[in-house]
């Protein structure tokens, strides 16, 4: 399932809704959760999962090709641990 | 460190937004997560374009132990949910961060 896929089923649930409108729904929340994330708040939706940043240290990886040793700058990741009912979900059981 | 953010303030934007009631925003919301859910209960990829994709990962069985008493158990084969962030996403979250200006 795509976005756009998502944004037409959620229109079809909701046929008093301008599709134009859904598209907009849709986008607030993923565009939230980024803003919370680039702040580094943790996003927490019961059931669903949370997301939240991680940092990583700076590193000494290496180039897989030519063997050159390069430095790696330390970042910070998005991560998402998935909650107890949608992994239950998942599993089937 | 930084706050959480829930369902209410996801709720709040969509609500700011477009013009619907607070209320109708919260079921918005909601059956958002919950169609995203079902995609992935039956298997499926969800592909959010600028932000990740989820996928479901079949693993196979392998032998546990316990940590505490180090007596083995089988681990069962699942299912599992991963989230890949997009390059976008990745960039935004090292740009807007307090350390390390990432390398441009």
């Amino acid at each position: 399932m795509t976005k756009s896929e998502l944004i037409s089923r959620i229109a079809e649930l909701n046929p008093h809704l301008y599709q134009r409108d859904v598209e907009r729904i849709v986008s607030t929340i993923f565009e939230e959760i980024s803003v919370a994330l680039e702040r580094g708040d943790r996003v927490e939706l019961r059931g669903f999962g949370a997301f939240s940043v991680k940092s990583r240290d700076s590193r000494v990886g290496r180039n897989p090709r030519t063997g050159e040793s390069v430095n790696v700058n330390a970042k910070t990741v998005p991560f998402f641990k998935t909650g107890k009912q949608l992994r239950e979900l998942i599993n089937g059981s | 460190m930084g706050n959480t953010v829930t369902r209410a303030q996801l709720t709040e934007a969509v609500y700011q937004e477009v013009g619907l009631s607070r209320n109708e925003s919260a079921d918005l919301v909601e059956s958002i997560l919950g169609e995203v859910s079902n995609a992935l209960a039956r298997g499926e990829m969800v592909k959010i374009s600028s932000f990740g994709s989820f996928a479901v990962r079949q693993k196979g069985q392998r032998i546990g132990r316990n940590p505490k008493t180090g007596q083995e158990v089988p681990i069962l084969p699942r299912r599992v949910l991963v989230f890949r962030p997009s390059h976008v996403l990745k960039n935004r979250i090292n740009l807007g961060g307090d350390k390390a200006p990432a390398g441009l």
